[in-house]
This record gives C-alpha cells, sequence and structure tokens, in this order.
C-alpha cells in the first residue's frame, strides 16, 4: 500500500525542528511500523539523507524503549500496544501517517523522534526501591502476601516505563507512571516499611523535574500500553496523604 | 513540610476539598431558590433574612468564599503551569480517549466564574452594601431579572455548562482524594451524573418557569 | 594450555564455594571507596554488580548503551527463574539442579561453577522477593512454582509471562538506590568501544556517548563485562535489535579467550519471518509446549488451512519421534525436529519455514477459560503481530536464535585471561555447556552479579590497594582512543553504496544456513568463504551517513556489524573444530542412526578457549579439560 509520512525532523536540542513529508510506495500490511520506518531509512541512507532517528531496542513490548505520538495517539490508535508491536495491517491504503516525538517539557527532543526521559529515572532514583542489602534478605517464603495482592502489585509493576502516560496527558503529568512504581512497593509487605519516605521523595522529584499535575481526564489509562489502571493514581494519593 | 504542602497533589487536595464544600452548598442553595417559585415572597425572603444573618451560616459563608478563591486561583494555577509543561504540542491532535468533559474544566469553570461575578453583583454585593438595592427582598430582585430574556438565556446555558464542570468535579475529587473503590467508585459516578443534571435542571426550572410562566 | 588456570577450588563439589568465601582476601571498607569498578551493561548481572558492588562501598561506574538501565535485554524474559528451594517437597535439591544443567548442558560445562550456580540461586530468590518483585503466589500466600522444559520437578518461579521485566526492574531499584547514595554513577547511552590496559591489566575502556558522539575515557582497578551474548549474528533472533558483541569482542582482541563460541541456542517457538524488513523474531514462550501440540501436514506442500486438514492427515512429529518427553523435549531437539521437517519440504505458508502450534485439543479438554488464563498474554501477543486468532486456529511457529551459552573465557573467579578484567552473566561461557535449559539464564546470570562477582573481586582488588587513581591522561588511553577514533573514521569514509543492516542480514542468512540449528564440515567451510567474501564487501561498499560526533544510529551499527564478521569467523572456526554433536551443536557428521546427537567424549570432552593472534592470523586453540568428579558422562535422552 502507499502512505504519506509526515515525520518531524529534527537535527539535535538546540534547532528548531519541522515535519518533513516522505512518500512510501511499497508498504506491505504485514511489516511492524517500525520496520516501515526502517525501510524509509534505508531508503535515505542509500541516497545519502540523514535517516530518521529513534528509540527502539527489544521490538517485542517489553523494554519500553520505542514511542512516537502517531496520528493522536501514543504508539498509534490501537489499544495497549506499543509503537515496535503497531502493525501497518491498521493503516489503510492512501492514508497520511503523522510520525511526532513525545511532547512534554521534562522530555526534551534530542533528535527527531528521540525524547530525553532520564526525568523517570530521576524519579525512581529519589525513593522508587526497597532498602535491602545483598544477603540480607530473609528466607522467602517468610514474607507471606496474599495472592490478590501479589497480583494487583504485579499488575502495577509491569510498567514500561515508556512515557505514553506524559505523551497523552494534557497536562504532561507523569502520575500514572510514578504511581505505578509506588502502588507496587505500597501494596507490598515487604514495601510498607519506607512507605512514607517513599512516596514523598518520589512526589517531591516528580514536581521537581517538571511534570503536571493529574486532572483526572483518564487519557493516560486509555493509551497506555499494558494498560495500568487509574486507581493507583487514588492509591499514590492516598498514599501521600497518610505520609504527613 | 513546605515541600508537602506545596506539591502538585496536596494543591489538587484543596482544589479537592474546597470543591466539594461548594458541591454541598448547591443543593443548599437550590432549595432556597425553589421558594422563587411561590407566589407569596415571604417565605423566600425570610430564608435569604436567614442565611445572612443567622451566626453559624455566617461562617459558612466565610467559608465559601474562601473556598469559591481557592478553587479558582489553584485552578487557574495549575492550568497555566499545566499549559506551559507542554510548550510544543502535537500536530495531529490528541484523539486519546478520556472522559469527554475533563478536557475543557477550565472553560466550564471559568464561565461560571463569570457568572458567578455577575450573580454577585446582582445580590451579594446588595447584600453587603456594597451595591444599590433592597437586601431584604431579594424575591423581587430575582423576579425581575428572570423577566429580561438575554438574562435567562446566561443564565441556562451558565448552568448547563455548570452541570458539565460538576459531572467530572464530582468523580474526579473522589479520585484526588485517594477515595477510590472496587464497590464504590462506580455509585459516586453515578451519583455524579444524578448531581450534574439535577442541579442545572433545578435551577433552570425556576429561571424557565419565572422567565415564560409568570 | 598451560595458559588456562581455572583457579577451582579443591575439596569436595558441595564445600568449594564455602570455602572459596572463607578463604579469600578482603579489601577493607576504607580502601574499598578508592577502588573504583566499571560495570558495562545493566541487564540483571551488570545492574545486580553494579549493586552489590556498590553496598560493599566501592566506587562504581556503571555503563549501559540504552536510555535507561531499566531496558538491557533480561527484561524480555518471559517464563522464569530456577531455585532449588524445594518449595514443593518433589525431591529438588541444590545437587539436582546442579545435575539438570550439566545434563541439559550435555556434559560441555564446568562442573565447580555449575554447583555454584545452583548453590546461589535460593539466595537469589530471596533477594528479589525482599526487593519487592512480584513472583506468582499460592492462595496461602507463599511462593509459587512452575515446571519448564527438561526436567522433572517444580522449581521455577515466575511473575505471569514476565519474569525477566520484573526481576530486572527489582535490580534496577537496588541500582537506583546506590546510585542515591552515590555509590554507583551510572553512564547511560554510552557505548563501550575499546578495553584499555595497562602493564596487561584491564584498567579503564574507551566509550561513545551516543548522544553527542563524544568520545569519553573512564579509568578503573577493574573492569566488568555484562554485556549479554552474541545471538544478534543471525541477524534476525529474539535479541533486543541493538543487542550486539563489540564490547566483549574489543576485550577479546585485547587478551580474554573467547569460548566456545559455537554454543547457540536456537529458540524453537517464535513467530515465523513474516516480511523481508523484519527485523526480529518474536519469542513465544516456551511454557506453550505445555498446551500446545506441534504438527505439520503429512503431505508435501499441502497449502491447506491448518483446520481444513483432517486429524489423520497431520504428523504430530515430536510425539512420534519422543514419546516420552513428546512436545516438552529440550530446545535445542524441538528445534532441530521444526528444522527437519521444514527442510523435508513439509513446512507451511508461503515461505515453508513454519509448523503448526496447535491449541485445539486442550482447549477441548481444559475449556478455553483455562487457556487464556494461563497465556492470555501470549494468545494477543501473537494476534497483535499476526491478526491471527489462535484459540481459533494454530499458531505458526519456527526456531529463531536466542542465547549464546559460548562467551569470554572465566575462571572460577569470573575473571577472563586478561588480569582485572571479569565477564558475567550471558557474556560469559561458564554455567550452560552446550545448552541451556528454559529459567537458568535469569538464575545464572542473577547469581554471578548479586553473589559470585562481589565475593570474587576483592582477592584480586586487595592487590590493587596501593594503586592510586588511574589517571585517564596515559598514554596508553591516548593510544587506544585513538585507534577507536580512526576506526571510526573509517567506517565513515568509506562512502560505499549499502547500508549495514543489509550487510548484517546477509551476514545472518549465511550463519542460519550454514552455521545454525544443524552444521557439517562442507557447510562450514563454505560460510568462512561467504563471510571473508562479505567482509571485504563491507570495507568496501558500506555507507554510513553523518559524522562520529553526533548521534549517528547507523554508525552505532557499522560498528557492531563489522565485528560480527570476525565473531562469526571464529563461531565457524569452532564449529568445524568441535567435531562431534552435543547440546545445541549438530554436526551432521555425528548422529546415531536415528538422528539424534553423537557426542565425543573421548577427545572433546573440553572447553575451547580462543585466543586472538592478530588480524591475519588464525585463532590459537587452548583445551581447558572438563573433569567430572561427581556425575558420570551419559548419553542425553529424552524418548
Amino acid at each position: 500500500m502507499k502512505l504519506t509520512l509526515k515525520i518531524w525532523r529534527q537535527k539535535n536540542a538546540q534547532v528548531k525542528g519541522n515535519f518533513e513529508t516522505y512518500r512510501m510506495d511499497n508498504v506491505s500490511p504485514e511489516m511492524a511500523f517500525l520496520e516501515m520506518l526502517d525501510s524509509l531509512n534505508k531508503r535515505l541512507v542509500e541516497e545519502d539523507k540523514d535517516p530518521v532517528a529513534f528509540d527502539h531496542d527489544c521490538r517485542e513490548g517489553i523494554c519500553g524503549s520505542c514511542g512516537m505520538y502517531i496520528n493522536g495517539h501514543p504508539h498509534g490508535p490501537v489499544p495497549a500496544i506499543t509503537t515496535c508491536h503497531l502493525s501497518m495491517r491498521f493503516f489503510k491504503d492512501g492514508e497520511t501517517v503523522w510520525i511526532e516525538p513525545w511532547r512534554a517539557k521534562p522530555f526534551p527532543v534530542i533528535k527527531d523522534l528521540i525524547v530525553d526521559r532520564s526525568a523517570f529515572d530521576k524519579i525512581q532514583i529519589a525513593g522508587g526501591y526497597i532498602s535491602v542489602n545483598t544477603g540480607s534478605a530473609p528466607e522467602a517464603n517468610n514474607i507471606l502476601v496474599p495472592k490478590n495482592v501479589s497480583d494487583e502489585a504485579f499488575n502495577s509493576a509491569i510498567c514500561i516505563g515508556c512515557g505514553a502516560c506524559v505523551a497523552a496527558c494534557k497536562n504532561a503529568s507523569a502520575m500514572l507512571f510514578v504511581s505505578a512504581r509506588i502502588s507496587q512497593f505500597a501494596l507490598l509487605p515487604q514495601g510498607r516499611i519506607e512507605a512514607k519516605a517513599r512516596v514523598r521523595a518520589m512526589v517531591d522529584k516528580m514536581d521537581e523535574v517538571g511534570f503536571g499535575s493529574c486532572s483526572n481526564t483518564g487519557a493516560c489509562e486509555a493509551e497506555c500500553p499494558k494498560q495500568i489502571k487509574l486507581t493507583n493514581i487514588a492509591r499514590m494519593n492516598r498514599e501521600f496523604y497518610k505520609a504527613f | 513540610m513546605s515541600k508537602v504542602l506545596f506539591a502538585s497533589i496536596s494543591k489538587k487536595f484543596v482544589m479537592a476539598l474546597a470543591g466539594l464544600f461548594l458541591l454541598t452548598f448547591l443543593p443548599v442553595h437550590l432549595i432556597i431558590n425553589l421558594m422563587l417559585l411561590k407566589s407569596d415572597p415571604a417565605s423566600f425572603n425570610e430564608a435569604a433574612h436567614f442565611m445572612a444573618t443567622f451566626p453559624p451560616v455566617k461562617i459558612f459563608e466565610v467559608v465559601l468564599i474562601a473556598s469559591i478563591l481557592i478553587h479558582v486561583t489553584y485552578g487557574i494555577y495549575l492550568q497555566i503551569s499545566n499549559w506551559l509543561v507542554r510548550p510544543v504540542g502535537y500536530v495531529s491532535g490528541n484523539k486519546s480517549e478520556t472522559s469527554f468533559f475533563s478536557r475543557f474544566m477550565i472553560w466550564t469553570g471559568a464561565t461560571v466564574l463569570t457568572f458567578l461575578v455577575l450573580h454577585f453583583f446582582n445580590f451579594y454585593f446588595v447584600k453587603l452594601g456594597l451595591v444599590d438595592g433592597d437586601p431584604e427582598d431579594f424575591y423581587s430582585m430575582a423576579h425581575n431579572l428572570f423577566k429580561i430574556p438575554a438574562y435567562n438565556y446566561i443564565y441556562l446555558s451558565c448552568f448547563i455548562l455548570l452541570g458539565f464542570h460538576l459531572f467530572h468535579a464530582f468523580s474526579s475529587a473522589f479520585q484526588t482524594l485517594g477515595l477510590n473503590h472496587r464497590i464504590w467508585t462506580p455509585v459516586v459516578k453515578k451519583v455524579a451524573l444524578f448531581y450534574a443534571i439535577l442541579i442545572p435542571a433545578g435551577f433552570g426550572l425556576i429561571s424557565v418557569t419565572l422567565w415564560l410562566f409568570r | 594450555m598451560g595458559k588456562l588456570n581455572s583457579k577451582i577450588p579443591e575439596g569436595p563439589l558441595a564445600q568449594k564455594w564455602t570455602s572459596y568465601k572463607a578463604s579469600v582476601k578482603l579489601v577493607n571498607p576504607a580502601n574499598k571507596k578508592k577502588l573504583e569498578i566499571i560495570v558495562i551493561g545493566t541487564g540483571l548481572s551488570g545492574a545486580g554488580a553494579s549493586s552489590a558492588l556498590g553496598e560493599l562501598g566501592y566506587s562504581v561506574k556503571t555503563f549501559c548503551y540504552q536510555d535507561s538501565p531499566r531496558r538491557a535485554h533480561s527484561v524480555a524474559a518471559q517464563g522464569g527463574i530456577n531455585a532449588a528451594k524445594n518449595y514443593q517437597s518433589d525431591g529438588d535439591s541444590i545437587y539436582r539442579l546442579f545435575y539438570d544443567m550439566i545434563k541439559g548442558g550435555d556434559f560441555r560445562a564446568r562442573e565447580a561453577n555449575v554447583y555454584r550456580a545452583a548453590e546461589v540461586s535460593n539466595q537469589v530468590i530471596d533477594h528479589y522477593t525482599a526487593l519487592g518483585v512480584p513472583f506468582a503466589r499460592d492462595y496461602g500466600g507463599t511462593l509459587n512454582t512452575r515446571s519448564f522444559g527438561g526436567v522433572q520437578v517444580s522449581r521455577t518461579f515466575y511473575s505471569s509471562g514476565q519474569t525477566g521485566q520484573q526481576c530486572l526492574l527489582g535490580t534496577y531499584s537496588s541500582l537506583n538506590r546506590q546510585i542515591k547514595q552515590g555509590n554507583v554513577k551510572m553512564f547511560p547511552r554510552r557505548e563501550m568501544l575499546d578495553l584499555v590496559l595497562i602493564d596487561g591489566k584491564a584498567r579503564g575502556i574507551i566509550a561513545r556517548n551516543l548522544i553527542t558522539g563524544e568520545i569519553e575515557r573512564h579509568a578503573a582497578h577493574a573492569v566488568v563485562l555484562a554485556t549479554g551474548g552474541y545471538g544478534t549474528i543471525y541477524y534476525l533472533s529474539t535479541l533486543a535489535v541493538n543487542s550486539n558483541a563489540s564490547a566483549a569482542w574489543k576485550a577479546h582482541k585485547k587478551g580474554a579467550f573467547f569460548a566456545n563460541p559455537s554454543f547457540v541456542q536456537i529458540h524453537p517457538t517464535c513467530v515465523p519471518q513474516l516480511n523481508e524488513f523484519q527485523a526480529k523474531l518474536t519469542l513465544m514462550s516456551e511454557s506453550l509446549r505445555n498446551d500446545g501440540r506441534v504438527w505439520v501436514p503429512k503431505t508435501k506442500g499441502d497449502k491447506r488451512p491448518a483446520n481444513a486438514i483432517p486429524e489423520e492427515e497431520r504428523d504430530y512429529y515430536l510425539e512420534r519421534r519422543y514419546p516420552t518427553f513428546g512436545n516438552l523435549v529440550p530446545r535445542d531437539v524441538a528445534s532441530r525436529a521444526a528444522k527437519e521437517r521444514c527442510d523435508a519440504g513439509y513446512g507451511l505458508g508461503e515461505t515453508g519455514l513454519a509448523v503448526n502450534l496447535d491449541f485445539k485439543d486442550a482447549i477441548k479438554k481444559q475449556g478455553k477459560k483455562a487457556i487464556e488464563n494461563k497465556y492470555g498474554n501470549l494468545f494477543e501477543m501473537y494476534k497483535n503481530i499476526t491478526g491471527i486468532d489462535s484459540y481459533e486456529e494454530p499458531m505458526r511457529i519456527y526456531p529463531a536464535g536466542h542465547y549464546t551459552m559460548g562467551g569470554l573465557w572465566v575462571d572460577y573467579e569470573l575473571m577472563t585471561t586478561i588480569p582485572g578484567l571479569y565477564a558475567i552473566g550471558e557474556a560469559n561461557f561458564s554455567d550452560h555447556g552446550a545448552n541451556r535449559l528454559g529459567a537458568s539464564s535469569l538464575m545464572q546470570t542473577s547469581g554471578d552479579g548479586y553473589f559470585i562477582l562481589p565475593n570474587t573481586v576483592s582477592n584480586y582488588l586487595s592487590n590493587e590497594i596501593r594503586v592510586p587513581n588511574i589517571s585517564t591522561d596515559s598514554p596508553e588511553f591516548a593510544e587506544t582512543e585513538k585507534e577507536v577514533v580512526e576506526r571510526l573514521k573509517k567506517l565513515i569514509s568509506i562512502k560505499g553504496k549499502k547500508t549495514a543492516s543489509s550487510f548484517h542480514k546477509r551476514l545472518g542468512k549465511i550463519m542460519w544456513d550454514y552455521c545454525g540449528m544443524i552444521r557439517n564440515e562442507e557447510g562450514l567451510k563454505k560460510a568462512l568463504v561467504l563471510i571473508k567474501e562479505l567482509k571485504d564487501e563491507f570495507w568496501r561498499d558500506l555507507k554510513v551517513t553523518g559524522e562520529y560526533t553526533e548521534l549517528n544510529q547507523e554508525l552505532e551499527k557499522a560498528g557492531r556489524v563489522a565485528d560480527y564478521f570476525e565473531v562469526t569467523e571464529l563461531l565457524v572456526t569452532d564449529a568445524l573444530n568441535r567435531k562431534e554433536s552435543c547440546g545445541a551443536h549438530f554436526r551432521e557428521e555425528y548422529q546415531t542412526p536415528d538422528g539424534e546427537a553423537k557426542r565425543n567424549d573421548e577427545e572433546y570432552a573440553y572447553v575451547a578457549a580462543w585466543e586472538y593472534a592478530g588480524e591475519d592470523n588464525p585463532h590459537i586453540l587452548h583445551k581447558e579439560e572438563l573433569k567430572f568428579e561427581e556425575v558420570e558422562m551419559k548419553v542425553r535422552s529424552y524418548k
């Protein structure tokens, strides 16, 4: 099939960017979205032009590297998948596809579609851990966790840190990401001991690096490739008030 | 500690609390206003008089005004900060599936605020003695206002937008306060819908009745 | 042979690690702060080692090429992590776990290392649990386990189909704690381009900042490579697209021996290639074979849709060939059997390179709901990729390159043949022999990083406390940096016509065809010629746009592909040298009459450790004889 791509091109963080138009004449519906971009890049290199830079790695939806804003949606119009799993089957012949980087002040563009997501790391460094030294852990089955609690912690823990929640939110808020991490630890008995200090430190860092606030619109939940729930945000709020 | 007080979540917390307080005030106001439908002005004017003079209500009034100020100030402050967090927008727009009314809270809120200013000039400032008028006869003042078609247009559209605002606000406040529950959250959402229809409908009924049928 | 000293402690197998720890030289806490350690890679072993070393008080500098340490490819491991906890009271023990690994590895791994990996496995589970890794639990609140291919006990701990992700996030959190405490300094988006040796010891690295293109020098008292495997030599594999062999290969060229490079595991259940631009083959967890039945049509070239083929015209070839283990034979056996059927013309689809994995019977027996509970996320993933609903028709699968048992040669202390250079996790060769069993990679890589390396480095570093902070101004750093820059410039200056990926793809095809699941002398010799030709063409006709002083993904790829040519030459050489079939290494010439692998224990019960001898000289083979004191070498049979 034939497609028209409108891709954000920006040489580096210092210069202004703009949209470039690329025509693709031979896109197979069996391709994955990133493979379609690979084929564009192959052509660009052969034409001695600068290929489109984008983050990607595992290409199986788990590392969280890839992320593009495609036709009004982070990770494209199909729910619950990452860009690397987005198949070209979901596009129509002759369609125009807009491809933009994540847009948020704490996620500055590095080049083309690559943004700097180190703000996420900073939040986790601030307190996203349980303080236990290697070798000092108790026997695993001494810590009993009810199955439903453990499953719920798992459902929060599957966040891949891709940043789609921030990209989707009209406020560029990172609440879904931060709350997923906080929920995992808050639910498990191992994490309760430091729960207060953790939520304060992480929320403080989240504000400091400059993410917006939450207005409960639910765009994050709708776009999350791992379907992390809004209930995590309510839980984080609760944990935060308890931490006074 | 100061960090905790000024955290984004704390600001939302205060906003939600203030908002919830305002939510409790609306039905009270509506009940009093419904007395406008009576042909005898006495009961309405008595209620208005009671509200203006009974000491506990005076405290309520202070909290109410403070709530409005806090809710509005934080609302505007947070909105501006949130706009600044995305200096470059998306050309392809934002097509994410969201609760529809949540996207326009600042605009529905601003409309309500504009109406509130008008409303203050019409009544509240009269009571305070800042604007000419008889604070003991709000009944006639209200009846006179509802005779003006333009006033009714403004009044009705503002209340429709208030309904939009309330619909998202009601359940959103619970979420912000961390009050989320497997069973109760869906109930809250239903109550929110009921509330968001009932309040504007009640006020609208008064407007339409006084305008067209009296 | 004299060059290899595996430093295995004396004493009975079960006591070796305890007695080693009791006698190892230590570094006092005040001195640890002054000792710097560089760790390359932030998967389970790299991030685990960084955390543990940081907790001990060393000054750690950790590097990864990803934008965040949380994205290292350990994240993609699905099935689980083994440990000898014996929570099920099903007769499991450290010894049994050790024995299963030795047998699964077809008796080509070092006994002492494997035993130790089994020994620390329980501590690994305790640690992850304490870190908040949400392993699956039973209703009583205790940890749950499941069974995995090739073993008879239930010892695999898991978090749904995302065990690697959960373990990695746990490890990432402990790394974060050390970063916050200032013990670890994190350098993301850096690629190690060479190792710096001073007086024969590993003293630092040259890295490229992938954002600015800046070439950086970093010094340390020891360097740890936790850079994973080299399975991307096949181009299409289950590895991350940017996973590469370069760091290990650069270390090899500086003197670290490379062991058993031909031992590469091909995973039997992956989504087959769908188009020519495909960059990756997605793994479908091995656990699917618990309920899925593998079959091909009995008639050659039968192109009817799967559901239209009646039962009697289907060949359930695994059940036919291996009645005891059936669809649950180990990975190498399942992969070869699929290839055998497809090569014989029974494969599915346009390419003929796929077999069916059918859940029809399982759904009939257990109900759709039960299957959905077990594999829902995998079925969904499969549908996303292919558009096929596997509840209605069979999945199509085909083997793909997955894991490299071979790697840098290390001694018992996990040190390579370069003093001060360590290799941990998949980057070393030590624990899986010629074939790895499912769920033992997370176990080994976590053990290496958290529990083994932090105990062994002090033996070396205790002699380094008098070495002051190493300056990066030394001529050795300058010289290595110059070489690195010259190579980058050379790659850019070729200005040919073909992209690095196109060469990679062609190289992958050569490797897959001649040095994949089934190998023979003629094919391997042909591969050597083809690789050489392609390598020459690469250095003549490569095209890299942009400069090395900026973000340049084409240049990154080109550097990695350039190394793959050299890695594959050695891999094929090793495969040619090993004139036997063992584990994943199957030489057509050496098989039993019914087509099973035939080992040659008299001549090949050794680790082949290859020494780099310069650009134009052949590699030198060193043999580490494998002595089995505890176990008896048997024929591995799953019939």
